[in-house]
C-alpha cells in the first residue's frame, strides 16, 4: 500500500494558520510526524484560508522538502500553482489531480511529461462524480488513452474513482470497489488506482473503523495508494495485516512491527 | 525478426556480505570473500547484476572424525586428526573459504572448553590467510559460550560465526557486533522463521551486511526439494524488496550429503549403486549443484572433488551470457 499522508492541509487550523503567517514550524512538524508513522508521500493544500496561488505552493514545497527527503503530492486545481511547485520539487512529484475533461488533460499531462511527475486521475467530468461502476471506468479509461497518448509511464497514473461518504451517499461504495476491480482488468499495463480514503466517513460516527474496513476491502480488488491519515495505528495494522493475507508481504511473527518499520 | 527476451524486472538486491579482514581492514587474512550483491535470479545475468559468484566453502572439522565414508578418509585421512594441518591442505586444493566446525566442544563428546576451542581457531587463523566460518556444535547453550569466547579471541577478524536461532541469538549476536564479526542467522527449512529472526537480529542492533541465512539445506534424496523451494522463496522475497530477506544463503552441503545412506553404503554391498568412490561424490556434487540454482551463496562441502566439480560448475554458470 501506498500511503499519501492527508495531514498538510489548509482545511486543518493549524496548517491554514501555518499558510496565512507564512510559519512553517506546523508544516514541518506534520511533515515529519507522517513520514515516520510510514508515508511515501505527502499531500499539501493549501486549502480555504488563503488564495491557492503559485506562490504559496511552492512555498508550501519548499518548506515540507527542507525538512523531509520525500515527494509532495501537490492538491491543487491551479495550473499554475502546480507548475510552480513541480519547479521547485526535488524528486518524482505527485500531481493532484486531473479529471476526464479534455481541457484539463491538455493542461496537466504535458507538465506531468515535462517533469517527469506521476499524477493522479479523478474518473469524472464536469458532470461531475458518476453515480455507478461503468461510468467511473469509461471516465478512467478516456485517462488511461490520454496518459498513454502523451507517453507517459502507465505506472506513473493513479485513478481516483471517487469515494463519496456512506451517510449521505451509500449507494457508491459497492460501485467505487467494482469500478477498481474493472480498471485494474481492462488496461493492460494497468494504471495504479488511489482513494481519497477518508472521505468515506466524512461527518459518521466510528470513522475509524469505517475508515479501515474500507481500505480492507479495496485492497482485496486491487487499491494500490490511498490518501489518508497517516497517523491512525490502527488503520496501519489493518493494512499490515491485508497485506500479509493478499500475500503481498512474506508471513512473520512480527508482521505488525515489520510493517510499520 | 528479432525475438525480443522477456525480461523479468526486480526491484530488491540481495546484500553484499564480506567475509574475513585484512590487516588494513583490522584482521590478519591475505583475502576476503565477498557474496551477494545481485539483483537477479541465479545466473540470470541477462535480467540484473550479479557482482560476485557463489563461493566453496571446504569444512574441517577440530577432532577426527568418526566412521567417515571411505572416500572421505582416502581424500583427508592423513591430515584430519589435526584441524591445522587439515585446513592448510584445503588452502593447497583452492578453498577460498575455510569452515571450521567445533564438533570437539560437544557436551556428549569431548566436552572441549570455550579457551581450547578459541586456541584452535587463532591457530588455524595462524596457518591460513584464506577467510573462516566457525561453527559450534550445535548444543545451543555450549555454543553460546564458545562462539562468545571465539568471536573475542578472533577480534577484528570477521569471522563468519554460526549458528543463531529463532531462541537463541542474543549471545551471539551480541558477540559478534562487539567483535566486528559476521553471523548466520539458521531457520528450520521455514521462510516465516527466517524473516523474523532477521527482524529480531536487526533489531538487536545487527546490519543486514552482516547476516547469512541458513534455511537448512536437505540432502538429494532426503527433501532436497523442499530446502530447494524456501531458498527459492526467500530469494524472490529478496528481489521483491523484502529487506528482511535479501541476505545471502549457506548451505551445507557436504555435512548433509555425506550422513544419508548411498554415499555410506560400500561398493561390495551394494554393488549395482556404482562404485561408491564416485557415487559420494556426485551425490554431494548433485545436492550442491541443485542449490546453487535457488540462491546459495557459500556451498560449505567435503570432498575436494565434490568441491571441484562445482567450482567448475560455478565458472561455467557465471560466463557472461548476458
Amino acid at each position: 500500500m501506498i500511503i499519501i499522508g492527508e495531514r498538510i492541509n489548509g482545511m486543518f487550523n493549524d496548517i491554514g494558520e501555518a499558510i496565512k503567517n507564512q510559519d512553517p514550524t506546523a508544516i514541518q512538524k506534520w511533515a515529519v510526524k507522517q513520514i515516520e508513522a510510514g508515508s511515501h508521500y505527502l499531500d499539501a493544500n493549501v486549502g480555504p484560508a488563503v488564495e491557492d496561488s503559485p506562490e504559496v505552493m511552492k512555498w508550501l514545497v519548499e518548506v515540507i522538502q527542507d525538512e523531509v527527503d520525500a515527494p509532495v503530492c501537490l492538491d491543487t486545481t491551479n495550473v499554475d500553482a502546480m507548475e510552480a511547485g513541480l519547479e521547485v520539487h526535488k524528486g518524482t512529484a505527485m500531481i493532484n489531480s486531473v479529471t476526464a475533461e479534455p481541457s484539463k488533460l491538455e493542461a496537466i499531462l504535458p507538465l506531468v511529461k515535462e517533469y517527469d511527475a506521476e499524477v493522479i486521475g479523478l474518473a469524472m467530468d464536469k458532470s461531475g462524480v458518476p453515480k455507478d461502476a461503468a461510468t467511473r471506468t469509461a471516465k478512467a479509461m478516456e485517462i488511461v488513452a490520454n496518459v498513454d497518448a502523451h507517453g507517459i509511464p502507465m505506472e506513473d497514473l493513479y485513478i481516483d474513482p471517487l469515494i463519496l461518504p456512506v451517510n449521505v451517499a451509500q449507494d457508491h461504495a459497492p460501485e467505487v470497489l467494482e469500478s477498481i476491480q474493472q480498471v485494474k482488468k481492462l488496461a493492460d499495463p494497468a494504471p495504479k488506482t488511489v482513494l481519497g480514503l477518508s472521505n468515506v466517513s466524512q461527518n459518521c460516527t466510528n470513522m475509524g473503523l469505517i475508515n479501515r474496513t474500507f481500505m480492507v476491502m479495496a485492497m482485496a480488488v486491487g487499491l494500490d495508494a490511498a490518501i489518508m491519515e497517516a497517523n491512525d495505528q490502527e488503520m496501519l495494522d489493518s493494512i499490515a495485516t491485508a497485506e500479509i493475507i493478499l500475500n503481498n508481504d512474506v508471513y512473520c511473527d512480527s508482521f505488525l512491527q515489520q510493517f510499520r518499520k | 525478426m528479432a525475438v525480443e527476451m522477456l525480461k523479468e524486472k526486480w526491484t530488491g538486491q540481495v546484500a553484499e556480505v564480506v567475509i574475513g579482514a585484512t590487516e588494513e581492514e583490522g584482521g590478519t587474512r591475505t583475502s576476503t570473500v565477498t557474496v551477494g550483491g545481485e539483483t537477479a535470479l541465479p545466473f540470470l545475468d541477462f535480467e540484473g547484476e550479479i557482482p560476485n559468484k557463489p563461493v566453496v566453502a571446504y569444512e574441517v572439522l577440530d577432532e577426527e572424525p568418526e566412521g567417515w565414508a571411505e572416500p572421505l578418509v582416502e581424500a583427508w585421512g592423513d591430515v584430519y586428526s589435526d584441524p591445522v594441518a587439515w585446513a592448510k591442505k584445503c588452502e593447497e586444493e583452492g578453498a577460498e573459504l575455510i569452515a571450521l566446525r567445533l564438533v570437539s566442544t560437544n557436551p556428549a563428546g569431548q566436552d572441549r572448553s570455550p579457551e581450547e576451542a578459541a586456541q584452535t581457531v587463532k591457530d588455524v587463523l595462524d596457518a591460513v590467510g584464506v577467510p573462516l566460518m566457525v561453527l559450534g556444535c550445535e548444543d545451543a547453550e555450549k555454543d553460546n559460550e564458545v562462539l562468545k569466547a571465539v568471536a573475542e579471541a578472533a577480534e577484528g577478524e570477521n569471522l563468519l560465526i554460526g549458528a543463531t536461532e529463532e531462541d537463541n541469538y542474543k549471545t551471539i549476536a551480541g558477540a559478534c557486533m562487539i567483535h566486528d564479526h559476521t553471523l548466520i542467522a539458521q531457520s528450520p527449512v521455514d521462510m516465516n522463521i527466517a524473516k523474523q529472526l532477521n527482524i529480531l537480529l536487526t533489531d538487536l542492533g545487527v546490519k543486514e551486511n552482516k547476516i547469512v541465512i541458513d534455511p537448512l539445506l536437505s540432502s538429494l534424496g532426503y527433501g532436497l526439494e523442499y530446502s530447494y523451494s524456501v531458498m527459492e522463496r526467500v530469494r524472490l522475497s529478496a528481489l521483491r524488496d523484502d529487506k528482511m530477506l535479501s541476505m545471502p544463503v549457506v548451505a551445507f552441503a557436504g555435512k548433509e550429503a555425506w550422513r544419508t545412506k548411498e554415499p555410506n553404503t560400500p561398493t561390495e554391498e551394494n554393488p549395482q549403486w556404482g562404485e561408491q568412490e564416485n557415487r559420494g561424490v556426485m551425490w554431494e556434487t548433485l545436492t550442491a549443484s541443485t542449490v546453487l540454482q535457488s540462491g546459495a551463496n557459500i556451498l560449505v562441502m567435503y570432498h575436494p572433488q565434490a568441491a571441484k566439480n562445482v567450482q567448475s560448475l560455478v565458472d561455467d554458470l557465471m560466463e557472461d551470457n548476458s
